[in-house]
């Protein structure tokens, strides 16, 4: 049942150019409070079969930058203030609206964050699967709906032809996002931006989207930009890692540089953080403290409050991300010591 | 007390009151097909006989394959949702004929903290009006230091900036909001707080503030959890006792050392190889049970033991016969499983 999608004219593409970069992304939300500058120098670049994992504290920007790459940016309140996006060449950001919808979902497609209300609630989930390839791919219902219970078979929901009708609240939690996996991947793109696929799932359901993720992944070569806290995930299936902060990349470098020597103390605490399953222990390691407002920035490093490294130097100076390695770059100013392991917390901020 | 002949550490909570008692809980959710005329054509069979106690200061962790009934019992013990059949003592009481004053006064001390941070918040209330919301439902809790007062040393208690009170929930990020959550869970100073993925949106180092937390809660108040999540490490971490769940049941239930330390029932054993190490180094090591097959439909689940479609220890007695949740032959903790042991492969704690 295969038919040429009737969109993406592929002729202005440069075929050298990376499938997908984004350089100095600046994103702020113009709100009574003030101006919160969400996303402030957002740079990476993300190559064809690739998986890049985004990291990070919860409002640090992940889900703010995805929604920018895939052009569904809440505008207003938000507004791009720089910087561009990139993808096989092209600048998303100046391209005309009705050419960019048309990559939406079938070049580049993401799985949302809230698959509960990322589902239409009176539609039957069959219908919201297959309306992709009715808009898309021009199938008449009963091949949309074929095409659905296949989907919905590929992501693992069992009784598919009995549940192709069900409405979204007849769903489990991590069947709907399920569902929203089964959306996004309909149409095969080569950037998938997935928001906290495996949030909701269970592990043995997450392995296998994890698989079904990486499975796509080699069959058709997409790029794969994974939002998550999962370190255990990350460590699975990451090429490269961004760690985020207050709209800032912290660090960024491969997967394994990141777990045997973080050189940002954000990326440390987040590993010492991390409950074991092997003990039960008594009281989790934390970063004291709570991420700042974006509205009222700290001046200096914005991770400097709750710093155990920090100096005056951090309070008043802005590190900027450079490199402490060969593709390992960290926005610390102390990021050298960090990585040689030279370096000792102060005392007072250690919990 | 301590166990000779096991050398197992004693329960710390055997002696304790228990708060909640659970016996064969069972609630089916019809399936409606057809277009115009709907037809009943059978039921899914959400949760199918669940018991437990749960008693003063313990937290019992239930973990399982999404869509296994979690949420269901969640609801069933909020009176969210009517069960079709079992009981529910709560302190004593028969918390399922409760009706009107009464019932209020009693969930009242039983609340809920929603797996989903962005549907369970109204977005056109202020922060300061949804942690508020359970006094203007219980009107005789109103707390003697006002509304507003109460509202703002609960936010700081989750971590919130009290200042914050009249930001609407879209203003905050997914962790802020369930910490949000959590504050309107403490308002009404409940014994039980059942918590459905509470930190599951949250990045590591405030899941793990949100944890300290909740556990110090606990320590302060005498606090009873039932804790669902997803994530193994987590569950361990919390828990006292943990519960596995598949398809409406439980398959396997034990302190967590026990569950973690020397499963017994196939599906955890499963469910523990399935963890991923945060360890790159590791990668594609992992001996993974990948379970054969699809989950089962809920509405026409096998006959038998559940869980043998996808077992690859099933015999015919599984076919044929449903397993009890007892104590087995070398086991401490009860499985629900005719082959229950110890896999020698599987353990978390190698
Ligand atoms: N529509 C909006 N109006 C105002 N501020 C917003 C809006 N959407 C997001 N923000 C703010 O932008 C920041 C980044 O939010 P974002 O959703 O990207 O966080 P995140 O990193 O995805 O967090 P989480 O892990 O909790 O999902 C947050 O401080 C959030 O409050
Ligand atoms: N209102 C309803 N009507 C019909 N079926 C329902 C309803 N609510 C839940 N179900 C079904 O009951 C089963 C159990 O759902 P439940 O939400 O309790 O699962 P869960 O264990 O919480 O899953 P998850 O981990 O994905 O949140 C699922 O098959 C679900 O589709
Ligand atoms: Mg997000
Ligand atoms: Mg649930």
């Amino acid at each position: 049942m295969s038919q040429s999608p009737t969109t993406s004219p592929t002729q202005d593409y440069d075929p050298s150019a990376p499938l997908l970069e984004v350089k100095d992304l600046q994103v702020e939300f113009r709100t009574k409070a003030g101006v919160a500058q969400a996303i402030n120098g957002m740079n990476f670049t993300l190559n064809a079969g690739e998986t890049l994992a985004i990291l990070g504290e919860s409002g640090s920007g992940k889900s703010v930058t995805a929604q920018t790459i895939m052009g569904i940016l809440d505008m207003p309140p938000g507004h791009i203030a720089g910087g561009e996006i990139r993808y096989r060449g092209q600048d998303l950001l100046s391209m005309k609206p009705e050419r960019r919808r048309k990559l939406r979902g079938v070049s580049i497609s993401m799985i949302f964050q809230d698959a509960l209300s990322s589902l239409n609630p009176v539609l039957p989930v069959g219908w919201q699967i297959g309306e992709m390839f009715r808009v898309h791919h021009r199938m008449n219902r009963k091949q949309a709906r074929q095409k659905a219970i296949e989907l919905m078979k590929r992501v693992g929901i069992p009784a598919a032809e009995q549940r192709v009708g069900n409405y979204p609240h007849q769903f489990s939690g991590g069947m709907r996002q399920r569902i929203m996996i089964a959306m996004a991947i309909a149409l095969d793109p080569d950037v998938l931006i997935a928001d906290e696929p495996t949030t909701a799932l269970d592990v043995t359901v997450q392995a296998q989207v994890m698989r079904l993720l990486k499975e796509l992944q080699v069959e058709n070569n997409m790029g794969l930009i994974l939002i998550t806290h999962d370190l255990g995930v990350v460590a699975d299936v990451a090429d490269k890692i961004a760690v985020m902060y207050a709209g800032r990349v912290m660090e960024h470098t491969d997967v394994f540089s990141i777990y045997s020597t973080p050189a940002h103390p954000y990326t440390k605490g987040l590993l010492e953080s991390l409950p074991r399953i092997d003990a039960e222990g008594d009281r989790l390691s934390t970063v004291p403290g709570l991420p700042p407002t974006l509205t009222d920035m700290p001046p200096g490093c914005p991770f400097n409050p709750r710093c155990p490294y920090a100096t005056d130097l951090c309070r008043t100076d802005r590190p900027e991300l450079l490199p402490v390695a060969d593709g390992h770059t960290s926005a610390c100013h102390y990021r050298e010591e960090l990585y040689a392991g030279t370096i000792t917390a102060r005392e007072e901020v250690q919990s | 007390m301590s166990n000779p002949n096991t050398g197992a550490q004693p329960d710390p909570f055997a002696d304790s009151e228990v708060v909640l008692d659970v016996n064969d809980l069972v609630k089916h959710f019809p399936v409606k097909e057809g277009i115009l005329v709907k037809r009943t054509t059978g039921a899914v069979q959400a949760v199918d006989g669940v018991s437990f106690k749960l008693r003063k200061g313990e937290t019992l962790g239930i973990v399982g394959e999404s869509g296994c009934g979690k949420s269901t019992l969640a609801k069933l013990l909020m009176r969210l949702e009517e069960p079709d059949s079992g009981s529910v003592t709560f302190r004593g009481e028969d918390f399922l004929s409760l009706r009107g004053a009464a019932l209020r006064r009693a969930r009242r001390k039983i609340q809920i903290i929603f797996q989903d941070p962005y549907t369970s918040l109204n977005p056109r209330m202020s922060v300061g009006d949804i942690i508020a919301e359970p006094f203007t439902l219980h009107p005789d809790a109103k707390p003697a230091q006002g509304v507003r007062s109460r509202v703002k040393e609960l936010l700081d208690v989750v971590g919130l900036n009290p200042d914050h009170i009249n930001r609407y929930p879209h203003q905050f990020s997914g962790g802020q909001r369930q910490r949000i959550g959590i504050a309107r869970g403490l308002a009404l100073n409940p014994d039980v707080i059942i918590c459905d993925e509470p930190v599951s949106a949250l990045d590591v180092s405030v899941q793990a503030q949100v944890m300290n937390l909740l556990e110090d809660l606990q320590q302060e108040f005498g606090l009873s959890y039932i804790f669902i999540a997803h994530d193994l490490s987590v569950v361990r971490h919390i828990s006292d006792r943990v519960a596995v769940m598949y398809l409406g049941r439980i398959a396997e239930l034990g302190r967590d050392h026990e569950i973690y330390g020397a499963p017994a029932h196939p599906y955890t054993q499963a469910l523990l190889s399935a963890v991923p190490v945060p360890d790159p180094t590791v990668r594609g090591q992992r001996q993974e049970i990948v379970l054969k097959g699809d989950p089962p439909n809920p509405a026409n689940p096998p006959s038998g033991c559940r869980f043998r479609t996808r077992c690859w220890k099933a015999t015919d007695i599984c076919e044929t016969e449903d397993p009890v949740l007892e104590v087995r032959a070398g086991t401490t903790q009860r499985t629900a499983c005719h082959h229950a042991a110890q896999n020698e492969d599987v353990s978390a704690l190698d």
